[in-house]
């Protein structure tokens, strides 16, 4: 019932080309020593998440609310909201109201 | 310390009201206070010394009046108070200052409370111990080398010192309820949709939700009573009536059925943590309460489903914070580059492990086997408590497996995920949850019973809580040294 740490003969799930990518789609630069640190530690973690391919779910459908309640609609109109100015006035970069970005093609 | 730091809120209400007292001297009173205990226990972030002090003029003034009327409160700075920084103690959001408040802020406010200051937290509420703030190291004021337990370190911090009489936290996955078990107080996880969440910074949408740090349950049932109820700027709160919590407190548990899990006391390691929660249910029992033993086969997967879960909602909420319209920005030739560099440069460690399991569990060749699966067991942790509720009213058990733990104890990411063991499956479910003081352990540091109910149960839960908390005032009626 109480939690357990998995154990340690746990198959390595995750090398470092995994930790790469997944950094990569997730658009995060990483050093080589973090890219080391989270191989080991993420396989630890899914080691212990794998205890859920033990589960029957057959036939079970996936809880996205936890609450169900009905769909609240609402008109679709154009109400009062932040001002442009009010809203770039945290970019670090802006021009008129404007967020400015490097280019994004070559 | 003066006696009027020790009332709780709703007795610091009457004094205000009958004129024993003023907010602006109440105010005062407490800003002095925190100076003084800060330097120790690190709970803000950031004080409005300025700005609490016209508040509370304003309402001495009559300009602002309501069921809050004079106290000082203190907001987790992920939930946005506008015109001040928000920061969510990470690098990358700096220099980030809130256009609006949330919709919580907007109530309190309106209410009459006096907005104190903005707390400390594990960055973007992510963690156990408020250990992983980048910001700042906020201590237990219990025992100052102890954490505070987090994520909502800081408010639960404040409340605990007496620098506020009230604090707001974010719960995901017991970020209140933790640290309050942890600082001894009442902490309250609202149920899910109850409290709206706009202008609170989004963890993981479908966990997330706002609450209050008490010193007395009376006290979270008027915040509650306050802060809920249907906001048309936040999807999830059902057009459902507010009770009138505080009025609806009673005095026994007559007619109530009481769920306790025996495997989880029975199981426990510390004894001292499993025998204060033993007594506090004997407490039940002694008013009125019939005890049932229930069965949750499979909130042992509770862990495990809220790691795949809460880090794919995270890896998807924070994908925000790209460098474009605020916080951090690394210079870069192109946008790619900007993107990964100002993200691998303003997360700290905590918080781009979950973006890289979320990401994980997302991604194409594994969503099934994690995302996938996990919402199924969730589903399956959810009908074991739709059982329970057949047979009881409330579930008791403990709230953490153990007391505050020293800083720096805890050194691998797994360890630090396992204290959220008791309070994760209510999270899942939706359900409203609380801690309860119920005692202390041999080095004087605080034990908490994690007390939970039915979704919507929101009366019911913080009217048995009321009255266990009248028969164990005795036991637990302290205050930490350091306040």
């Amino acid at each position: 019932m109480l939690p357990r740490l998995p154990l340690p003969d746990t198959k390595v799930f995750m090398d470092e080309q995994t930790v790469q990518h997944v950094a990569k789609l997730a658009r995060l630069q990483l050093d080589a020593a973090e890219v080391a640190r989270f191989a080991g530690e993420m396989s630890a973690i899914t080691g212990y998440i794998d205890q859920l391919s033990k589960v029957n779910v057959e036939g079970v459908e996936a809880t996205v609310h936890p609450v169900c309640d009905r769909n609240l609609w609402r008109e679709d109109r154009a109400q009062n909201s932040l001002k442009r100015e009010e809203a770039t006035a945290n970019a670090p970069d802006s021009e008129q109201n404007f967020f400015r970005v490097p280019p994004a093609i070559e | 310390m003066d006696d009027l730091l020790n009332i709780d809120a709703t007795e610091a209400v009457r004094r205000i009201r009958e004129k024993d007292t003023t907010a602006e001297a109440l105010t005062a009173m407490v800003l002095e206070h925190a100076q003084r205990t800060e330097p120790k226990v690190g709970a803000f972030l950031r004080l409005d010394v300025e700005g609490a002090l016209a508040q509370a003029k304003a309402v001495d003034a009559g300009k602002a009046s309501g069921p809050l009327a004079g106290v000082p409160i203190a907001i987790k700075d992920n939930i946005h108070v506008k015109g001040q920084l928000t920061t969510c103690a990470s690098h990358i959001l700096e220099g980030f200052h809130a256009p609006h408040d949330a919709t919580v802020v907007e109530r309190l406010r309106a209410a009459g409370a006096i907005i104190v200051g903005k707390t400390n937290l594990d960055e973007f509420a992510m963690g156990s111990s408020c250990e992983n703030s980048a910001l700042q190291q906020t201590h237990n004021p219990w025992d100052v080398r102890c954490v505070p337990g987090g994520s909502s370190g800081g408010s639960a911090a404040t409340v605990a010192a007496r620098s506020s009489f009230i604090s707001l936290g974010s719960d995901t996955g017991g970020s209140i309820r933790l640290p309050a078990s942890f600082c001894g107080l009442v902490g309250y996880k609202p149920s899910y949709g109850r409290v709206s969440r706009y202008g609170l910074v989004a963890f993981a949408s479908s966990l997330d939700q706002i609450g209050p740090f008490t010193r007395s349950v009376r006290d979270a049932a008027l915040a509650l009573k306050v802060m809920a109820g249907r906001d048309p700027l936040d999807s999830t709160t059902p057009e459902r009536e507010v009770p009138d919590y505080p009025a609806l407190l009673k005095g026994d548990l007559r007619g109530k059925r009481v769920g306790v899990v025996r495997e989880y006391l029975d199981e426990m390691p510390n004894r001292e943590v499993a025998d204060a929660v033993g007594v506090a249910i004997e407490g039940m029992k002694s008013l009125g309460a019939e005890i049932v033993d229930v069965k949750l086969p499979h909130a042992e997967f509770g862990i495990a489903v809220y790691y795949v879960v809460a880090s794919a909602e995270a890896s998807s909420n924070l994908s925000r914070f790209d460098g474009v319209r605020y916080g951090l920005r690394e210079k870069a030739d192109n946008l790619f580059d900007m993107y990964q560099h100002s993200r691998g440069r303003g997360f700290g460690p905590e918080v781009k492990r979950r973006i890289m399991l979320g990401t994980y569990a997302l991604s194409a060749g594994h969503y099934d086997e994690y995302y996938g699966r996990a919402g199924k067991v969730r589903t399956l942790i959810k009908r074991d408590f739709d059982e329970a509720w057949k047979s009881c009213d409330l579930i008791a058990g403990p709230c953490a497996p153990f007391t505050a733990f020293k800083s720096g104890e805890k050194s691998d990411p797994l360890s630090m995920y396992l204290c959220d063991v008791f309070t994760i499956p209510a999270s899942l479910a939706g359900q409203c949850a609380l801690s309860l003081p119920v005692g202390f352990d041999a080095a004087g540091l605080p034990i908490g019973m994690h007390l939970q109910a039915a979704p919507y149960a929101d009366a019911g839960l913080l009217s048995a809580a009321h009255a266990l908390e009248q028969v164990l005032k005795p036991k637990v009626d302290r205050v930490p040294a350091i306040a």
